[in-house]
């Protein structure tokens, strides 16, 4: 029953690494770029819904729209003040302006909201976990939500990558930039979306990290953005579904660790993972293979 | 046969080769920096117009600017992007550590510890670069940075669970659980907790002698064959294949010298401090190096230095400001990327510089760093 607990948990903490991953693996599919500040869009995500819950009085369920319209607008923002003026010029430009907007994001919340962590009221406050085989496994609201809201999301998402008009606009787009725009189709305006759509997704993986663990500080994002950042490469970066697998394992991987192995060590024995999944697929478990013109 | 040819295909580094002067350029400037700005810091200190904050810093800047320099190797002049450097960094600091608390239970001449030290913590950080690096070697782009990121945060972790004391002149080690029956100044690493009571043997020549010998080492290498051969894979990898290159030995061999550099570096910060937790080494370590190298011009040697310099003691003077000032330097980051790299501001930004260049007669059009990898 133990083992049932500790699989449940980790792939709870599992979907929200690929809800997260989704927006790495969209953003990287897309414009090409690691954009290391979705992490700290994730922590915004997480202040913005405790302000509305703590301080507004909104309900939990309110807020989380109102997180999800605020980290939307953020990183259409970002996209347009920060990416766009560097697009086409390198990858190394672009990851230290990332970086530079992860650090403008870190430092604004620890302006606005302090360095003293705030306790995150869970969004299920007040139902009940729920008991099975006689009270040993018991699986909290937090579990069953954040990995019902993983299918949802996946299923939704790769419905609309295949079959709307603006999903495979943004699948020409990441496939060939120059043609797609021969085409007749807005480059810019599918960037803006790619990057809505994972802000978005990335207030929701806030706001289900915080209910699960819920210490909120401006540091938040980091580590889970990495880890995401991870579980990304690990299904094979710019695949949707490779996202949701890679996070999948990698959240198993770290609550297994955690629990037989080393909680110190949990940490390193995820990386780990990943760099013998590159070293036997160099593109991840559902990368593409791209073969390199002469 | 390979070599002529490999002169033709990297126009690069054959500036570079026929053009000894630009290295001579290179290497004076750099020298130069190092030691005016060794003389300047000094005499202001002499003179009491540098305040202690500041002072303290001294060591730390001249490791960063050695971690700077060193990781030109990779991203500059190797041409991979690497997010792990502090981790190269922690493997020297501990091992170094390590080895000046054996060795200063037998002695206590300093110069022969901290010399020995560094020449282990680079051996040993060597060590960790040759294991990290013949993976990583296969793997293109994005790919090796994750790599990289992946390999410092294991190292980081890995420190997290070491244990080392010395009990009576006899070394002890312990992973993943304490050492029992020490006192706590036979303690030398302590997980999470870190190097405790080490004896602060760093001073701000010894940090200049080794921004000196890094500078010294990475300008010849870039200024070899073997440099001239690591730029030819950076800038086309099949056609120096093509020429009989070996590209694993030589990506392999910049890799593994910079992770050597940094883990001497890393041997210095760690005896500039009597305690050190692991956690100073983590991915935002890496990323500030990564930021030096950016701004001051990716595989410019003498504007790392600056760039290091700079970026360490503004931080520290605007600490009045300090909440402030984090948020202004991520902003000036961000500005002075969309700044250097966006073409339509780069091309405006050049056609003022002509404009001045040509009222100028005579002005040679000397382009010096400023390109993109």
């Amino acid at each position: 029953m133990n083992f049932l607990t500790n699989l449940i948990s980790g792939l709870s903490l599992g979907s929200v690494y690929a809800i997260i991953a989704l927006g790495y693996t969209m953003v990287y599919g897309i414009s090409k770029m690691l954009n290391f500040a979705h992490g700290d869009v994730i922590m915004i995500g997480g202040y913005m819904s405790f302000v509305m819950t703590q301080y507004v009085g909104m309900n939990g369920w309110l807020a989380l729209l109102v997180a999800i319209v605020v980290c939307t607008v953020l990183g259409i923002l970002i996209e347009r003040l920060a990416y766009r003026p560097l697009r086409g010029t390198g990858s190394l430009a672009v990851l230290i302006t990332a970086i530079g907007v992860s650090y403008f994001l870190q430092n604004m919340a620890l302006l606005i909201w302090g360095a003293n962590p705030k306790m995150f009221t869970s969004l299920f406050k007040g139902m009940s976990p729920i008991h099975a085989a006689g009270g040993q496994l018991t699986i909290t609201p937090e579990s069953l939500f954040t990995i019902a809201a993983n299918i949802v999301i996946m299923i939704v998402l790769t419905l609309f990558v295949s079959k709307t008009k603006a999903g495979k606009a943004m699948r020409a787009v990441s496939e060939d930039n120059g043609a797609a725009q021969l085409m007749g189709i807005n480059v810019n305006q599918s960037i803006s979306l790619t990057f809505a759509i994972g802000s978005g997704l990335a207030a929701v993986a806030g706001v289900l990290m915080c209910s699960a663990y819920p210490v909120l500080m401006p540091t938040t994002g980091a580590m889970p953005g990495i880890k995401a950042f991870t579980a990304a490469v690990f299904g094979g970066i710019g695949s949707i579904p490779g996202a949701m697998i890679g996070g999948l394992i990698l959240g198993i991987i770290e609550i297994f660790s955690r629990a037989y192995i080393s909680t110190e060590l949990s940490d390193a024995i995820v990386f780990a993972c990943l760099i013998i999944v590159l070293l036997v697929k160099p593109t991840g478990l559902l990368g593409k293979k791209v073969s390199e013109k002469v | 046969m390979a070599e002529r040819l490999l002169k033709n295909i990297s126009t690069r580094g054959l500036k570079n080769a026929v053009k000894g002067s630009e290295y001579r350029r290179e290497a004076a400037i750099s020298y130069a920096i190092l030691i005016i700005g060794f003389i300047v810091l000094q005499a202001g200190a002499a003179a009491g117009m540098i305040g202690h904050n500041l002072q303290g810093q001294f060591v730390p800047i001249c490791c960063y600017i050695s971690l700077a320099v060193s990781l030109n190797l990779v991203v500059g002049i190797s041409g991979e992007l690497s997010l792990g450097h502090a981790g190269f960094m922690a493997v020297g600091a501990f091992s170094g550590i390590l080895m000046s608390r054996i060795m200063g239970f037998h002695m206590s001449f300093e110069p022969a510890i901290i010399i020995t030290s560094m020449l282990f913590a680079a051996f040993m950080a060597a060590v960790a670069g040759f294991i990290i690096g013949i993976p990583i070697l296969g793997l293109r782009g994005d790919y090796l940075a994750i790599v990289t990121l992946a390999f410092g945060e294991i190292i980081r972790n890995i420190m997290n669970v070491l244990y080392f004391g010395l009990d009576d002149g006899k070394l002890r080690f312990a992973f993943n659980h304490t050492i029992d029956g020490l006192d706590n100044n036979e303690r030398i690493i302590t997980g999470a907790i870190g190097a405790t009571g080490t004896k602060t043997m760093a001073s701000f020549t010894w940090g200049l002698l080794l921004c000196l010998f890094t500078v010294f080492v990475v300008l010849n290498i870039k200024n070899s064959k073997q440099g001239r051969a690591i730029m030819s894979i950076r800038d086309n990898r099949i056609a120096a294949e093509s020429i009989g290159l070996d590209v694993r030995k030589y990506k392999l061999m910049a890799f593994v010298i910079s992770a050597a550099l940094a883990g001497m570096a890393g041997c210095l910060f760690g005896l500039n401090y009597s305690t050190l937790v692991p956690l100073k080494f983590n991915f935002n370590t890496s990323v500030l190096i990564l930021v030096f190298v950016v701004l001051g011009g990716v595989g410019n040697i003498w504007g790392g230095i600056i760039a290091a310099a700079v970026l360490t003691i503004l931080p520290e003077t605007f600490r009045q400001f300090a909440d402030y000032r984090m948020l202004t330097y991520a902003v000036v980051l961000i500005l002075v990327m969309i700044f250097t790299y966006n073409p339509a501001i780069n091309a405006r930004v050049k056609s003022v510089v002509n404009k001045i260049k040509i009222k100028k007669p005579g002005g040679k059009d000397k382009k010096t760093g400023k390109e993109a990898a």
